[in-house]
């Protein structure tokens, strides 16, 4: 048993880091750090920035521009470039529709795509959610019947993130309704925004901000070829999907440079109460747990050639408790008389991170999965 | 990185699982924890012909030097099975006098499994500053003489001899005295300790002082946090178990959203335990800095006491009034796991230190 990174592994550590202290734009550090708001150009315009060095998409087989590096590097090179207060990159082009794309594209799908994911020219959304499917999401309801080589999409999504900033959107529609199992009934297509029929539509959350927005599709035609994998398997694609990529779920360089913003914001608090120095020193080792959790399903998928199991659904659990206890403490150490720019943001902050739990499966769906996948319950 | 034990530390660790499944089981426990002396040995000598007596000290007296990463996988074994034999109590007896001119004598006698000891500190009131020594040690002409009290000394009533903390006119030193016949109790989680008194008694005093009190008790503390790895996993498991098989509604209980969320909550607690025991274990082998090394282990000592609260009582709760009884070995693994969470220092106590680290 060794905790320790290995000296080839440190190095590149140092790398990324060097890399990151130089090529991060100073303005954009300083937006993350002040919890301000990204705009499209600021995401994109970093997002060109690690296409241009090679590093945008890791995960990538390499002859897509993929860097082949291994699963720590990868984990590393997340964990700075959170740790560094890097804007995240949009997931939904680069993680995931690129890897729907790479495992169940054809050629052309992917000669089509995949580039323009990677150098930017494609900003993608994801629509999954609909008014009456969160959790349940196979009683989906938005529609695609097939006429001669078109798909006509009508229905709703909702939740979708960033759809207003989005050239594409990867969805699941019912192609059949006639199944009986209503899992063989949907299908995973893409449709460009700008077609004829797309209605986005702001939602606006408890913090103010616009992040999330409800999508209308009316008479929507989509050329058949956009259809990924074969027709009422959109089930088979989305399983595959929620089952990649959730190493970095934990955030966890992300949230230990928050937490360091964290002890130094709410150090005057941190001397003289000692509730509030016990509740952080709490949060911190909750932070440590997980870390060394995470680095013990790389070590295992790193030996073992195998992707994670579903237990690794506890690092999203764990990693967006985390996030929120971390800004609800922000919002405590504020001085309840201020009202200055950056606690106004600590305040906004402590009302979006409420979503974290909710996303991306909710941390009770999470609890169902290890429930059922890896207790047998 | 690398969280695997290496092929030795495997094979101990398996060896000792066999030998606990044959050997140790629930009811075999039973018979020890009942019989007058509350401990085995027919086990200890077994442990001995393991190694497991050998395995901390150092090679010259026939040891093997192992660390406490080397010790993880025996004390998970150990923690599983809830062994009661005063291992602990030894070991850090054991590695006290290690650094003396009388490990020459009594670390092969350990070794060999023929002699117990156990680390006599803790006084009445201390609660679990270990600074707290009232105990007084004075140099006459016939050597040191020992005056005082310990209290709460687990694994006393075995020892054959006890090392002491004592307050010397330089400082707080450690003795190995005889072991005063004190009136055995049994703890809460069925293990034997006593109230030492010692009224001028005579001691040999040993190489190190609070220094050494506080590295052992930071590798006892890594220790027992594996401990509670395998006592949390032993609880997860038959709750676990118990949620497949017990049925009521017509179903069985693990059919139900509610309880299945608790469940998944003890074994994401277990998870998180063991991931802080690995950082424990670790940092005890291989920190040079006293400083790293308690940062690590308290923070580690905090997280184990909340997770073996949480596991402890909920898998209580989730075997119903069954999870009560006195029978069923969850009611005593519950036991354990409430003692280990303050053995050597709770939460908030180790959240103190933490503070200032």
């Amino acid at each position: 048993m060794d905790l320790n990174y290995s000296a080839e592994e440190a190095a590149f550590r140092e790398d990324v880091r060097a890399w990151l202290a130089s090529n991060l734009p100073q303005d954009l550090k300083q937006k993350v750090a002040s919890y301000a708001h990204l705009s499209k150009d600021d995401l994109l315009r970093w997002h060109r920035i690690l296409a241009k060095q090679g590093w945008v998409a890791p995960a990538w087989p390499k002859e897509w521009g993929g860097t082949g590096w291994n699963v720590v590097q990868r984990y590393i090179f997340e964990e700075e470039l959170g740790y560094a207060g890097a804007p995240p990159l949009i997931p939904f082009g680069l993680t995931m529709c690129a890897a729907v794309l790479l495992r169940f594209g054809t050629e052309s799908q992917k000669r089509r795509f995949l580039p323009r994911i990677y150098d930017g020219d494609d900003f993608w959304c994801q629509g999954y959610s609909e008014p009456g499917s969160g959790s349940d999401l196979a009683s989906l309801k938005t529609k695609a019947v097939r006429k001669g080589d078109e798909y006509i999409v009508n229905g709703q999504k909702i939740w979708t993130t960033l759809a207003h900033y989005a050239d594409w959107i990867f969805c699941l529609v019912r192609t059949d309704p006639s199944v009986e199992r209503r899992q063989e009934g949907i299908s995973f297509i893409l449709i460009d925004m700008k077609t004829h029929g797309i209605t986005v539509r702001p939602l606006m959350l408890m913090d103010g901000a616009h992040e999330v927005n409800e999508v209308f599709f009316d008479d929507v035609r989509v050329p058949a070829e956009n259809l990924v994998h074969e027709e009422g398997k959109g089930w088979t694609v989305a399983k595959y999907l929620l089952g990649y990529e959730r190493m970095n779920t934990g955030r966890i360089g992300e949230s230990k440079r928050q937490l360091a913003a964290l002890q130094e914001f709410g150090s005057t608090l941190s001397k003289n109460d000692l509730r509030f120095r016990d509740r952080l020193s709490r949060l911190e080792i909750e932070l440590m747990a997980l870390e060394i959790t995470n680095l013990r399903f790389l070590d295992r998928m790193r030996r073992t050639g195998q992707p994670p199991g579903a237990d690794v659904s506890m690092l999203k659990i764990k990693g967006t408790e985390i996030q929120q206890g971390i800004t609800e403490l922000m919002l405590q150490a504020a001085d309840p008389a201020a009202s200055d720019a950056f606690t106004e943001a600590v305040r906004k902050k402590y009302l979006s991170m409420r979503k974290t739990t909710i996303y991306a499966g909710s941390n009770e769906i999470q609890r169902n999965i290890i429930a059922k996948m890896t207790l047998g319950l | 990185m690398n969280f695997d034990y290496n092929e030795e530390q495997q094979l101990l660790a398996d060896s000792v699982r066999r030998f606990l499944a044959k050997d140790y089981d629930f009811e075999a426990r039973r018979k020890i924890v009942a019989s007058e002396h509350g401990w085995s040995p027919k086990a200890w000598s077994t442990f001995a012909e393991m190694g497991l007596t050998g395995l901390a000290f150092p090679a010259e007296h026939g040891g093997f030097g192992g660390g406490a990463v080397d010790l993880m996988g025996v004390m998970e074994a150990f923690g599983e099975a809830l062994v009661v034999e005063p291992y602990l109590a030894t070991l850090m007896g054991g590695l006290a006098v290690a650094r003396s001119p009388l490990a020459r004598t009594i670390l092969p006698a350990v070794i060999e499994g023929k002699m117990k000891l156990a680390f006599a500190h803790t006084e009445k009131g201390a609660r679990y500053d270990l600074g707290v020594v009232r105990t007084q040690a004075r140099k006459s002409a016939e050597g040191w003489l020992l005056e005082g009290e310990k209290a709460g000394v687990v694994g006393a009533p075995a020892a054959d001899r006890l090392v002491v903390s004592a307050a010397a006119s330089d400082g707080i030193g450690l003795f190995l005295a005889e072991n005063p016949a004190a009136k055995p109790y049994r703890t809460m989680d069925e293990m034997r300790a006593a109230d030492p008194v010692f009224r001028g008694a005579k001691a040999e005093r040993l190489e190190g002082g609070m220094e050494l009190v506080e590295a052992l008790t930071d590798l006892a503390t890594a220790l027992v946090c594996a401990e509670a790895v395998g006592a949390m996993k032993f609880a997860c498991d038959t709750t676990l178990e118990y949620l497949k098989t017990r049925r009521q509604f017509g179903v069985p209980i693990g059919t139900f959203q509610a309880l299945q969320h608790r469940m998944v909550d003890m074994f994401i607690a277990q998870e998180q335990a063991r991931s802080m025991a690995c950082l424990a274990c670790s940092k005890v082998d291989q920190s040079t800095d006293p400083k790293e090394r308690a940062r690590a282990v308290s923070a580690a000592k905090i997280k184990i006491a909340d997770s073996a609260r949480h596991v402890s009582q909920e898998s209580v709760q989730l075997h119903g009034g069954m999870g009560m009884s006195e029978e069923l070995k969850v009611s005593h693994s519950f036991r354990r796991l409430t003692a280990i969470a303050g053995q050597f220092g709770d939460a908030d106590h180790h959240l103190a230190r933490f503070a200032t680290l």
